[in-house]
């Protein structure tokens, strides 16, 4: 994993890999994270720098890594993964979220979205299901309620090298 | 800074006495003192640290001094209690001990050969480290006067428990810590402390106590978790074609590549099953049974002699081939052969019923775990809400395969969506039914078709067999093998036709579509097994009826022609010293089992053939002809009709499944079969996985590879259970040929048993084995496993239900 690390950075800081940064760019050439619509976010999540960059050093480098291995426990990756859907960052997965999550697994190209009234049902859906207290956003331990239960949570939230 | 060796003393105390969340509070506080840099994380914030961890910002946690015992499922009462101090100092130590391993495994997977970066990263660690250690060490020795003295002073018996309760909490807080949802920073540097703390007190605990004895321990304790961590990354690495696997995972999806997995699980079966094949049967008789042309039954007779060599004969496995340790008719019933004195007839029949046994609980045990694994079963009532969340494969790295999962992401929203809409709407019942109906009659008719094909082609070989197999050119001779294969090329693609009338939801119709392939293959194979059997049969009976005659006729043949050659006169006893004959020219009798085993090899052969040139042709050469003609072609030849074609898992797996059923029904026979497959399944992996990637494009419509693996594993369960039924009915029920075998001369096979019983086990065993075989003591132990079934049946379904009860609660 350092290896990888290290090819990402120029030669010159190559040595100081240590504390040295990858500027977000950089990361997201990993061929893992290329074809992810949730690249961006990722990146962000992990990120530690103080100057907002979305840069990762090592560590976070590492952090995401562990996260998304095979022996990290569902809660863990839950965890994040509620951080990573929250787009606004503020704790709860409201409609604006949840609209912007449909997106991203939809792709970028005009055809291939739902359209408005599709979008509609299914968020209406998606809020019946999961929404408990009925407060019309999703937080943290209702999202861990139902991601827990689906079979295929652990093994498709998964990212190996 | 006495009051906070005060409050250590009294926090030591507060720790024993019970992880009360007051008490926790209360502890919190000195700690905050004495180790500022963990302060602020207390309830878990992401907050950054200060520039204490500025210098412990390191690589790789290598940092391994010691290892405990973990306590693994201390993260409930962890998070009980007052989140950081019940972490921080409880189990500080284990956690990052813990959180190191996982990093370790996360490395050894995903940089195998990174292992000299690691060396790097461990040296760096240790010099940050040590300056870490250097701080820690001051800011304790500031605020554990006590502890320091007590390393002076004799360690009274309570203070003793109490740091012994206080390292343990440590060791839990290490253990757990790879589970919490901290930052890496915030789990270095509490894992850092903890570790020291231990690291520091430890040695102090064994003072007074044979300390060096328990210096010792500890240390070997360390050097066995090294060493057992060292030897998983090396299983890691060792593990064959994961890197190939890998890129197609992130080509084409994790189903795809369940596929490829399931194919190296097979390899690794039948690596096995060769094993024991060749071990146990080939090489002993290789090595210590008569050489070849000793024995009538070892050499080629006369007449084939002259084919003998040639290539058309070997790849028929007629010629050297059969009379060779690759057939069942080479071997010799000799008891025992060589000086080591080795069974050969009892092996032989222990390896057959054995890899049968070996390969019933290797796959009854997978299927257990998948079992676990799939945790409560199929639960529709998250449907949106899990599509949403955890469609999204993350091992897809390959833009093409983005796409195409967003496309089946989108569709499936869309279909789910007009799903909920449409089942409150009727639809037009009686058409559709009687369109299902008719699609079942055409699919059974073909399979009909199909069976009856099969075995009218069967009973043609056997008279071409009769005439005379000179007399007809290659495709009489390879009709059998040449028909089943093609049958089981086309009539999927038929089925497909078919269930297109059906309109089912997709899913359904895919089962019903799996169904039906399985019925064929399993039709064809039975049909084949049937035709086969009966070809047998009819030689039994022929041979029943004229056995005795037909053994005398055979020997008499060979006396009157020994007699000829002592110029007429027939030899009054047999001690008269036997003229050296050639065993070519002896007259042999009929063996059916090695007919059987060559059959067998051969369908093998020939399905392996038509595998390859399938791929070849239907995949390469398509895809060939679509990439280089669509300059000069009419329409769009990768969009419309040719286009690439995907890579059909259903089709793969369930080939796999009946080649393997062949296997297990041939190997009594040949045993050569094991290694044929194992050379088989080597090449295949090759060729496929270059296949996939070159000719192949990703699936439309990706389905998930969780819920299919029980299916699959169930209908290999149920295959074994087919296969093994013929070899056991032989077994049992039908003499072996008195001519060739290792089992020649016995009414039946399994007497090699009672011989061997007989012979080299004391007496009072066989006594114990005849009582033990009476039907009176059989028939109660049949009825206790009956009840004992039915009764775990009946608790495992109170659980179930218990189960559900808890879920809606729950809900």
């Amino acid at each position: 994993a350092y290896k990888r690390f290290s090819e990402l950075l120029p030669k010159e800081e190559r040595e100081n890999a240590f504390s040295a940064r990858v500027p977000k760019s950089q990361i997201l050439t990993l061929p893992e994270l290329r074809a992810n619509p949730f690249q961006h976010r990722i990146c962000h999540v992990f990120s530690t720098s103080e100057s907002r960059d979305d840069s990762m050093s090592f560590e976070d480098f590492l952090d995401m890594l562990s996260v998304f291995s095979d022996s990290a426990t569902s809660d863990i990756k839950s965890h994040y993964a509620f951080r990573i859907f929250d787009f606004d960052e503020d704790g709860t997965l409201d409609r604006k979220d949840l609209e912007q999550l449909v997106n991203c697994l939809t792709g970028q190209g005009e055809e291939s979205g739902l359209s408005s009234a599709e979008m509609e049902q299914l968020i209406q859906n998606i809020l019946e299901e999961s929404d408990i207290d009925k407060d019309g956003t999703i937080n943290l331990s209702e999202f861990q309620h139902v991601v827990s239960r689906s079979p295929d949570f652990a093994s498709s939230f998964k990212i190996v090298l | 800074d006495g009051s906070d060796d005060h409050e250590e003393g009294s926090a030591v105390e507060n720790e024993e006495t019970g992880k009360g969340t007051d008490k926790g509070r209360k502890r919190a506080t000195p700690r905050t003192r004495r180790a500022h840099p963990r302060g602020r994380d207390r309830h878990g914030d992401e907050e950054d640290e200060d520039d204490e961890e500025g210098t412990r910002r390191a690589g790789h946690r290598r940092h391994r001094s010691r290892r405990r015992g973990r306590a693994a499922g201390n993260e409930a009462s962890d998070s009980d209690m007052e989140p950081a101090k019940a972490r921080k100092n409880q189990a500080n130590q284990k956690s990052k001990e813990d959180d190191g391993e996982e990093e370790d495994e996360k490395g050894g997977k995903s940089g195998k050969g990174k292992n000299e970066k690691k060396g790097d990263k461990k040296t760096d660690k240790k010099g940050k480290k040590e300056k870490a250690n250097k701080k820690k060490k001051d800011k304790k020795k500031s605020g554990s006067g006590s502890d320091s003295e007590s390393e002076e002073e004799p360690i009274t018996e309570e203070e003793l428990a109490k740091l012994k309760e206080e390292v343990e909490e440590k060791k839990k807080l290490i253990a757990t810590l790879r589970n919490k949802p901290w930052k890496m920073k915030k789990k270095l540097s509490v894992l850092k402390e903890a570790q020291l703390f231990v690291e520091k007190f430890e040695g102090a605990l064994g003072k007074g106590k044979g300390k060096k004895f328990y210096a010792y321990k500890v240390m070997m304790t360390k050097k066995w978790m090294k060493f057992q961590r060292d030897f998983e990354n090396f299983k890691t690495a060792c593990i064959p074609w994961e890197m190939k696997i890998k890129e197609i995972e992130s080509h084409f999806g994790s189903s795809v590549a369940s596929y490829f997995i399931f194919l190296r699980w097979m390899y690794g079966i039948n690596m096995i099953l060769f094993g024991l094949t060749f071990g146990l049967v080939m090489v002993p008789e290789a090595l210590m049974g008569k050489p070849y042309g000793s024995l009538p039954r070892k050499t080629v007779p006369r007449a084939e002699e002259a084919t003998a060599m040639n290539f058309a004969t070997l790849w028929d496995f007629s010629g050297f081939a059969q009379y060779s340790v690759l057939f069942y008719g080479y071997y010799n019933n000799q008891r025992t052969i060589g000086w080591l004195k080795f069974r050969m007839p009892l092996s032989y029949f222990l390896v057959g019923v054995g890899s049968i046994g070996y390969s019933f609980m290797i796959v009854t045990r997978t299927m257990a775990k998948n079992a676990n694994d799939d945790g409560g079963g199929d639960d529709t009532s998250f449907n949106f809400s899990w599509k949403m969340f955890t469609s999204w494969d993350y091992l897809i790295g390959n833009p093409e395969t983005a796409d195409n999962k967003f496309a089946s992401i989108t569709t499936s929203f869309k279909e789910a969506i007009v799903e909920e809409q449409e089942s409150r709407k009727e639809e037009n019942i009686h058409l559709t039914r009687f369109l299902r109906v008719l699609a079942n009659f055409l699919a059974l008719c073909t399979l009909a078709g199909s069976g009856y094909l099969i075995f009218f082609v069967v009973r043609r070989s056997q008279q071409f067999a009769l005439e005379g197999l000179e007399n007809y050119g290659w495709w009489e001779r390879n009709e059998v093998n040449t028909v089943m294969s093609l049958l089981g090329m086309f009539c999927p693609t038929l089925f497909d036709v078919i269930s297109s009338l059906e309109n089912y939801h997709p899913r359904i119709a895919l089962r019903w579509q799996l169904g039906r392939i399985f019925a064929l293959f399993l039709g064809n194979l039975y049909t084949f097994i049937i035709a086969l059997m009966d070809e047998i049969n009819l030689k039994a009976r022929y041979l029943f009826s004229f056995t005795l005659e037909e053994e005398k006729i055979v020997k008499y043949n060979m006396t009157i022609w020994e007699a000829s050659l002592y110029n007429g006169t027939i030899p009054e006893n047999s001690t008269a010293p036997p003229i050296q004959v050639d065993p070519a020219d002896v007259p042999r009798g009929p063996c059916w089992e090695t007919m059987v085993g060559q059959e067998f090899v051969r369908l093998t052969v020939s399905d392996m053939m038509t595998t390859y040139i399938t791929i070849l042709i239907g995949d390469f050469l398509r895809a060939v002809f679509v990439r280089f003609f669509n300059y000069c072609w009419c329409w769009d030849l990768e969009y419309g009709f040719p286009s690439y074609s995907e890579f059909d898992i259903s089709g793969n797996v369930l080939g796999l499944i009946f080649n393997q059923g062949m296997i297990w029904m041939g190997s009594f026979y040949a045993p050569c079969l094991p290694a044929i497959n194992v050379f088989r399944l080597h090449t295949s992996m090759y060729l496929q996985c270059w296949a996939v990637m070159c000719c192949n494009v990703p699936q439309e419509r990706v389905f998930k590879a969780s819920r299919s693996n029980n299916f699959y594993m169930a209908m290999l369960l149920f295959i074994l259970f087919l296969s093994t039924l013929p070899a056991v009915y032989t077994i049992v029920s039908i003499p072996p040929s008195f001519d060739c075998g290792p089992f020649s001369g016995k009414t039946r096979m399994f007497e090699v048993i009672s011989e061997t019983l007989e012979h080299d086990f004391p007496s009072w065993f066989g006594k114990v084995f005849g009582y033990a075989s009476n039907p009176g003591l059989i028939l109660p132990f049949i009825l206790l496993m009956v009840l004992s079934l039915y009764y775990l049946n009946a608790t495992s379904k109170s659980y179930k239900e218990a189960n559900l009860e808890l879920k809606k609660k729950l809900q």
